[in-house]
């Protein structure tokens, strides 16, 4: 049985449809990639998975749990299952790297100070930051906000874990140890791991299977292999970056030649 | 004609959908206020931040305020040869209106305003996201602690303020104008009732201190999470914050001294 | 978020100023005090109209205060007003028929009860009725009557 099964997802905003009838199952143990352009709704796909946004119809179920109808207490005892790592990295800017990592821990345990210490020490050597546990949040570059979070992303040992843009921001070594640390994590822990990302290469290096979202709509599925192999001219055009072709680079709307010509000047 | 009537049927739907979301929030923040009892170091910390903060501007405020109604009131009753109620004018001034009032309005300004930054700033940073992703409840971790930190500093501050604020108007009253310092007190002491006066002085600091933090809570947790929005929502703060601070002024003192 | 030894104290600081300022306006400023030493013993007084005589006014003996008012009801039979004093326990030497009077402090002030002694040897006590009474002057009616009382005069 999949961790992650998503049936039938419909989401709107206002009157566009992010997810027109998305169906993804996660396995466990597994690195699933959800890969797409920017804007067709990756973010808010992970939002909905953890409960944070409520789907227009379908269901996503997380560990057999119907995610949307759990009550206030069981949806923050499943959380703590999850861990998250958002695209900006989320880290609380009153407090030093070291008390973000610590954060989860204490709140969620009650583990004397010193197991706490060793723990947060452990996580932030795993990302190459432990001797910037003094920093504050805001000292941090985007790239290293990232791997700070990582670290307390995985402090509780949850179950999944999923990344929103985990490479965009780092350079080419810290991304390479990232893609490693990713892996090794899977692999070591046990985890299951979700990546939303656009960075084909280093996604479908370790990316046990690979969804292409796009218009709302699973466009392709399957390994990094099969894709890559795909025939459909939408998929070669955005597994190799292509900037002409079926995916359209433009956000929806009327002709750029009629919008000159008959624009009304408006405001 | 019939896009006036629409816009203003919108905008009055927006304020009750605000409204309800207003006392939908209110319901959680005091659901998880209990708990915080088990983890009172939050609380401190907030105290240190809402109420710590505000008292250098309550004492400054509040002697200048009691100075300068000495000084009126002095002007006023020595017309009638009255000047030895000056302590009473000014004590009964302090402790039903001016105490609660002025300084609820200083803290919407002082500690409302910087409540709402904060909140937008860590909406609009994900920062509430990440820790509803991580298990922790925002509402219970960062809003219940400050809620009940404004509540409990705005009768402490509102306390200081009417203090200060008397002092002030003896310092002038007796030391610049001469009023015997012995009718000012003893004066004050017989026509300041304890509970008309006092204490529904400090009862109406406890409602202002509810409302102020409610509202600046809510405008921080509502606000559209982009620099732009924070700003507006903490303007919002002391607009509405002073508009339901001199709203319930009236209604309470209505209920309070109306009926004598 | 361990927080500093530093916080806790200026906290610890601020609620102690707030109390202690409260402490103030009960202690310095208002009458809280009186309530301390409000026992005593109750007497009663009908009185044929009270006129802005208030729960808490003061009773005075010679301008001395010696009580104050506890409780104010109608009489369901003679349709006075029914006066309960709290008279403080160290005035307990005030004989029965001592009389009672409703006054009012400076022209538009506020009204006050004034107890008269009499004579008698025995001392009112807890539940005892005060017989000789004086209703409040009521501004309008003693304006009206000074009026009539020309107007009838001519
Ligand atoms: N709060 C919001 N209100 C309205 N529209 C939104 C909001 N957040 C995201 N969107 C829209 O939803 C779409 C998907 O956003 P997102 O999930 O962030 O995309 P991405 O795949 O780049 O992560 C975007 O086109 C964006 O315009
Ligand atoms: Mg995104």
């Amino acid at each position: 049985m999949p961790l992650v099964k998503i049936r039938d997802l419909h989401f709107y905003r206002g009157n566009r449809a992010i997810f027109d009838g998305v169906n993804i199952d996660i396995h466990r143990g597994k690195i699933t990639a959800i890969m797409g352009p920017s804007g067709t709704g990756k973010t808010t796909l992970l939002r909905l998975i953890g409960g944070q946004l409520h789907p227009d119809k379908g269901t996503i179920e997380v560990d057999g749990q119907n995610v949307h109808t759990l009550s206030h207490s069981e949806l923050y005892e499943l959380r703590k299952r999850m861990g998250m790592l958002f695209q900006s990295g989320a880290l609380l800017t009153d407090i030093n790297v070291f008390d973000n990592v610590a954060f989860p821990i204490r709140e969620h345990t009650k583990l004397p100070e010193t197991m706490v210490r060793d723990l947060v020490l452990m996580k932030l050597q795993s990302v190459g930051l432990r001797c910037a546990r003094n920093l504050m949040a805001s000292e941090l570059s985007g790239g290293m906000a990232r791997r700070v979070a990582l670290a307390r992303a995985v402090t509780l040992d949850p179950m999944m874990i999923m990344y929103d843009e985990p490479f965009t921001g780092q350079d080419p070594i810290s991304m390479g140890t990232l893609v490693n640390l990713i892996h090794r994590m899977n692999d070591a822990m046990g985890l299951t791991s979700v990546i939303v990302s656009h960075d084909v290469a280093e996604t479908a290096e370790i990316a046990d299977y690979i969804y292409l979202l796009s218009g709302g709509k699973v466009i392709e599925k399957g390994s990094p292999v099969q894709l890559k192999r795909s025939s459909s001219q939408w998929v070669q055009q955005f597994m190799q970056g292509l900037p002409d072709g079926p995916v359209p680079f433009h956000y929806p709307g009327t002709d750029f030649s009629d919008d000159l010509l008959n624009g009304e000047v408006s405001a | 004609m019939i896009d006036t009537i629409r816009s203003l049927g919108r905008w009055g739907l927006g304020v009750f959908e605000r409204l309800g979301r207003g006392h939908l929030l209110l319901l959680e923040i005091l659901r998880g206020v209990p708990e915080l009892f088990l983890r009172f170091s939050l609380v401190i910390q907030q105290l240190s931040s809402v109420g710590v903060h505000s008292v250098l501007i309550i004492l400054i405020s509040g002697l200048f305020v009691g100075m300068v109604l000495g000084l009126q009131g002095y002007n006023t009753l020595v017309d009638f040869g009255a000047e030895e109620s000056l302590g009473v004018l000014v004590a009964l001034s302090l402790v039903r209106e001016l105490g609660p009032v002025v300084s609820a309005l200083l803290f919407a300004g002082r500690a409302g305003s910087a409540l709402t930054a904060e909140i937008g700033l860590m909406k609009s940073t994900e920062q509430l996201s990440g820790m509803e992703m991580m298990a922790v409840d925002p509402v219970r971790r960062v809003l219940a602690p400050r809620f009940l930190a404004g509540f409990i500093s705005m009768p402490l501050l509102a306390a200081i303020f009417s203090a200060v604020g008397i002092f002030g108007g003896f310092l002038v009253g007796h030391g610049l104008l001469g009023v015997d310092d012995g009718a000012f007190w003893s004066q004050m002491q017989a026509k300041t009732d304890w509970y008309e006066d006092v204490l529904n002085g400090v009862i109406k600091s406890i409602v202002f201190g509810f409302v102020v933090t409610w509202i600046a809570l809510f405008e921080g947790y509502d606000a559209t999470p982009t620099s732009e929005g924070v700003g507006r929502a903490t303007t919002r703060t002391v607009v509405h914050s002073a508009f339901a601070i001199l709203g319930l002024d009236f209604v309470l003192t209505a209920l309070m001294f109306g009926d004598v | 978020m361990r927080q500093s030894k530093s916080t806790e104290i200026t906290v610890g600081m601020f609620v102690a100023a707030g109390l202690v300022a409260l402490f103030v306006l009960a202690m310095k400023v208002s009458n809280f005090t009186d309530f301390t030493d409000e026992t005593g013993y109750q007497v009663v007084a009908e009185f044929e109209n009270i006129g802005g005589l208030k729960v808490r006014s003061p009773v005075t003996m010679a301008g001395v205060r010696v009580g104050r008012v506890a409780a104010i009801d109608l009489s369901p039979t003679t349709y006075n007003a029914h006066v309960t004093l709290n008279l403080y326990g160290s005035f307990d030497t005030i004989p029965t028929d001592t009389a009672a009077s409703i006054y009012t402090a400076g022209l538009l002030g506020e009204q006050y009860i004034g107890l008269e002694a009499g004579a008698e040897e025995e001392f009112l006590k807890d539940g005892d009725v005060i017989e000789l009474t004086q209703p409040a002057l009521v501004l309008e009616q003693v304006i009206g009557q000074f009026l009539f009382s020309k107007a009838e005069g001519e």
